[in-house]
C-alpha cells in the first residue's frame, strides 16, 4: 500500500527517512504546532516550494533539460487564479476557473517551446526559454489592465478560507479553525498530491524513458524513442505542475505580483533548491525547499542573535550582522555543492551504502 | 508483396561532408533471411553506410527503402519502429543504469511501453522477465545489477548486442559486433548471429573486419572503397576477385 503511495520510491536510507518524516509531520501539524501568522506563512511557503522544485526536477533532475522559463509557469498559475478572482469574483468557480486555464496555458505554451526548440542543444534550449520567460515577465508588467502591473493583483478568496471565517466556535488543541487554517490544509494537501503524482511519473515506464533520454539521447533516439516528444511532454507535466504551485500560493497570499512568482531570483532560488537537495531524486526537493525557506526566514533572525554575541569582537561582528545573511547563504550554497555534488540526498543514500 | 522483396534497400545513397563524399551513390537490396557482410578498408564508408540507413545521419541525395517505404525523411527512432535494429561500433550504453535497466528499456521499446505516465514501471512483468531472458542468452544475468559504465570492455558489446536482441527487429545491423574483445568473448557473440540467422525471417547486416567470421556466417559480401560499392557476390566469387583482393582486402585475406 504504502510502496504504491510512493511508486516503489522509498527515501532508501534511514537517516533521509527521518528527516522526510519530521518534515512531512511539521508541514501536516503546522497550524497547532505554531502560533501566530510568521510559521504558518513558512510551512505554506514550504509545501509550494516543494510542488514547484519537485515538478522542476523532473526537467533538470530526470530528463536532463535546463530551463529558465519554470517561474514563467509559475506565474501563469498565480496570475489565472488571481485574475480569475479579481475579474469575476471571489467564489469556487472562479478558483476553479482559473486553475484550469492556467494549467491549460500552461501545458501548450510548454508544448509549443517544447516541439519548437527541444531539438537545438541544450544550452540554446536554455537561452530560448530564458528569452521567452523575460518576454512573458514583461508582458506582464506592461499589461496592467489584466494583471495589475508592477503592482500586481490584491483580490477576496472565497468566504470560508478568509481569515475571518470560522469553522466552529471551539478551538481544536488551541487552536482556532479558521479560514486560513483550511487553506493551509488545501495547500498542504495539493502539494502532497502534485508530489505524489510526480513521483509516479518517474518511476513510470515513461519517467524510465526519461532517464534514459537523460543518459543517451542519441542511444534513446536509437531504441525506437522519438526523444524530443518525449522532452516535451516532460516539460508539459513539469509546466502544468509548476502552474498548479503559483494556484496555491496565490490563494495563500491573496496577492499575485511580478515579486511572488515571476522574478529571476525566484528562478535562481529553484535552481538551488534542487542542487542542493538532490538532482533527479524527488525526495531532493522536500529537503532542498525546506531548508532554503527556513533560511531564508529565519537565517537573518539568528544572525542578528549572532551578531549582538559577538559585539564586542570587532571583525566577527560586522561579519555576522543580520544585512550579511546573504552572503552567508551563498557560502552555504558553495559548501554544499563542494561537499555533496549529489546534493543532500544523494549524500545520505551514499553514507548508508545503498543506492 | 511477395517473400523475396527486399525488405531494406537503399537507391543511390549518398552523402557529402563538405567536398568529401563519405558515401557515394550506393544501390544495394537485402532480401530477408540474408546475412551480408560488408567489408572494406578503414575509411571506406561502412559506418557511415550504417549511419545513412538506421537515420543516425541525413543522406544528401538517394533513398532508404524499409519494406518498400521510403524512410529517407524520418528520424531514428521511426526507423527503429519499422523495424531496423542497430547495434553501434564504439559502445553506446546508458551508462549510468544498470545492465538489467539499459535492457528492459530496449524491450520496453520494442513493447511501444514508454508513454505511459502513471503506471509503475514494474508492474509490467512481461517486460522484466523479457529482459532477463535476454541477459541470459547473452551470458551478463549475473552483472544484471551491476552499472553498466563500469562493466569490463567485453561484456559492454554484449550489453550491445543484448539490447539489438531486444528490439527484435526485422534486420539486424551489426557494426563490427566483436571489435576489441577477448578470444575466449568472441565465440559468445558469434553464436547468437548464428542462432539469429538460423531464423529465416531475419535479416542480418554485418560490418566486419576479421575475415574468417565473415567466411564463416555470410552468404554474400559487398565491398566498399572510398565510399562506392566496388563488388557485391557470394564470399568465394568477391575474395577470388583479384581487383577485391589486390586493392582493397590487402593483408587480411592473407591473415585469416
Amino acid at each position: 500500500m504504502l510502496g504504491r503511495i510512493l511508486s516503489g520510491d522509498f527515501p532508501r536510507a534511514w537517516p533521509l527517512m527521518v528527516v522526510l518524516l519530521i518534515i512531512l509531520l511539521t508541514l501536516a501539524l503546522a497550524p497547532f504546532l505554531f502560533s501566530g501568522a510568521q510559521p504558518l506563512n513558512v510551512a505554506a511557503k514550504i509545501c509550494v516550494f516543494i510542488l514547484l522544485v519537485a515538478s522542476y526536477d523532473l526537467l533538470l533532475g530526470y530528463t536532463g533539460i535546463v530551463s529558465f522559463a519554470h517561474t514563467m509557469f509559475f506565474g501563469i498559475g498565480g496570475y489565472g487564479a488571481a485574475i480569475a478572482l479579481a475579474r469575476i469574483g471571489p467564489d469556487w468557480g472562479s478558483v476553479a476557473i482559473g486553475t484550469l486555464a492556467a494549467m491549460i496555458v500552461a501545458g501548450v505554451l510548454a508544448l509549443v517551446i517544447g516541439l519548437f526548440s527541444l531539438r537545438v542543444r541544450a544550452i540554446f534550449f536554455a537561452m530560448i526559454t530564458l528569452a521567452v520567460a523575460t518576454a512573458f515577465a514583461v508582458l506582464a508588467s506592461q499589461l496592467s489592465g489584466i494583471t495589475g502591473g508592477e503592482d500586481g493583483l490584491s483580490y477576496r478568496v472565497p468566504e470560508i478560507l478568509r481569515p475571518s471565517f470560522r469553522l466552529s466556535e471551539g478551538t481544536v488543541l488551541g487552536t482556532a479553525i479558521n479560514g486560513r487554517v483550511i487553506t493551509y490544509y488545501i495547500v498542504f494537501f495539493a502539494a502532497l498530491a502534485g508530489f505524489l503524482v510526480l513521483l509516479r511519473i518517474v518511476n513510470s515506464p515513461f519517467g524510465r524513458v526519461l532517464q534514459a533520454i537523460r543518459e543517451n539521447d542519441f542511444r534513446a533516439e536509437a531504441l525506437g524513442y522519438p526523444v524530443v516528444v518525449y522532452r516535451s511532454i516532460a516539460s508539459v507535466a513539469s509546466a502544468v505542475m509548476a502552474a498548479l504551485a503559483g494556484v496555491l500560493l496565490a490563494l495563500w497570499l491573496r496577492y499575485t505580483g511580478p515579486d511572488t512568482t515571476l522574478s529571476f531570483a525566484i528562478m535562481i532560488d529553484v535552481l538551488l533548491m534542487v542542487v542542493i537537495g538532490g538532482m533527479g531524486t524527488m525526495y531532493g526537493a522536500v529537503i532542498g525547499a525546506s531548508l532554503m525557506i527556513l533560511a531564508e526566514n529565519y537565517l537573518q533572525a539568528l544572525m542578528k542573535g549572532l551578531g549582538e554575541a559577538a559585539s564586542g569582537v570587532p571583525f566577527a561582528s560586522a561579519l555576522l550582522s543580520a544585512d550579511r545573511w546573504l552572503l552567508w547563504l551563498g557560502i552555504l550554497f558553495i559548501l554544499s555543492v563542494y561537499f555533496f555534488p549529489a546534493g543532500i540526498v544523494g549524500k545520505l543514500r551514499a553514507l548508508t551504502g545503498k543506492r | 508483396m511477395n517473400a523475396a522483396a527486399p525488405v531494406l534497400e537503399t537507391r543511390g545513397l549518398t552523402i557529402r561532408f563538405g567536398g568529401h563524399v563519405a558515401v557515394n551513390d550506393v544501390s544495394c537490396a537485402f532480401l530477408p533471411g540474408s546475412l551480408t557482410a560488408i567489408v572494406g578498408p578503414n575509411g571506406a564508408g561502412k559506418t557511415t553506410y550504417f549511419n545513412l540507413i538506421s537515420g543516425q545521419l541525413p543522406a544528401t541525395a538517394g533513398q532508404v527503402l524499409v519494406k518498400g517505404e521510403d524512410v529517407t525523411r524520418l528520424p531514428a527512432s521511426a526507423r527503429t519502429r519499422r523495424g531496423l535494429g542497430r547495434a553501434f561500433q564504439l559502445t553506446n550504453l546508458f551508462p549510468n543504469l544498470t545492465v538489467f535497466e539499459n535492457v528492459r528499456l530496449a524491450v520496453q521499446a520494442r513493447a511501444g511501453a514508454g508513454l505511459n505516465l502513471l503506471t509503475l514501471w514494474t508492474d509490467r512483468l512481461d517486460l522484466v522477465h523479457a529482459a532477463e531472458t535476454i541477459l541470459d542468452r547473452v551470458r551478463l544475468n549475473d552483472k544484471r545489477n551491476a552499472i553498466a559504465g563500469a562493466l569490463p570492455h567485453g561484456d559492454q558489446r554484449k550489453l550491445e548486442v543484448a539490447l539489438l536482441i531486444a528490439l527484435e527487429p526485422d534486420v539486424f545491423m551489426f557494426d563490427e559486433p566483436t571489435a576489441g574483445m577477448s578470444v575466449d568473448e568472441v565465440p559468445t557473440v558469434l553464436e547468437i548471429i548464428a542462432e539469429l540467422k538460423r531464423d529465416a525471417s531475419k535479416t542480418i547486416l554485418l560490418v566486419e573486419h576479421k575475415m574468417d567470421v565473415v567466411r564463416s556466417l555470410a552468404e554474400r559480401i559487398i565491398v566498399l572503397h572510398n565510399g562506392a560499392l566496388v563488388a557485391d557476390g557470394p564470399p568465394a566469387e568477391v575474395m577470388a576477385s583479384a581487383i577485391v583482393r589486390e586493392a582493397y582486402l590487402g593483408q587480411e585475406l592473407d591473415d585469416a
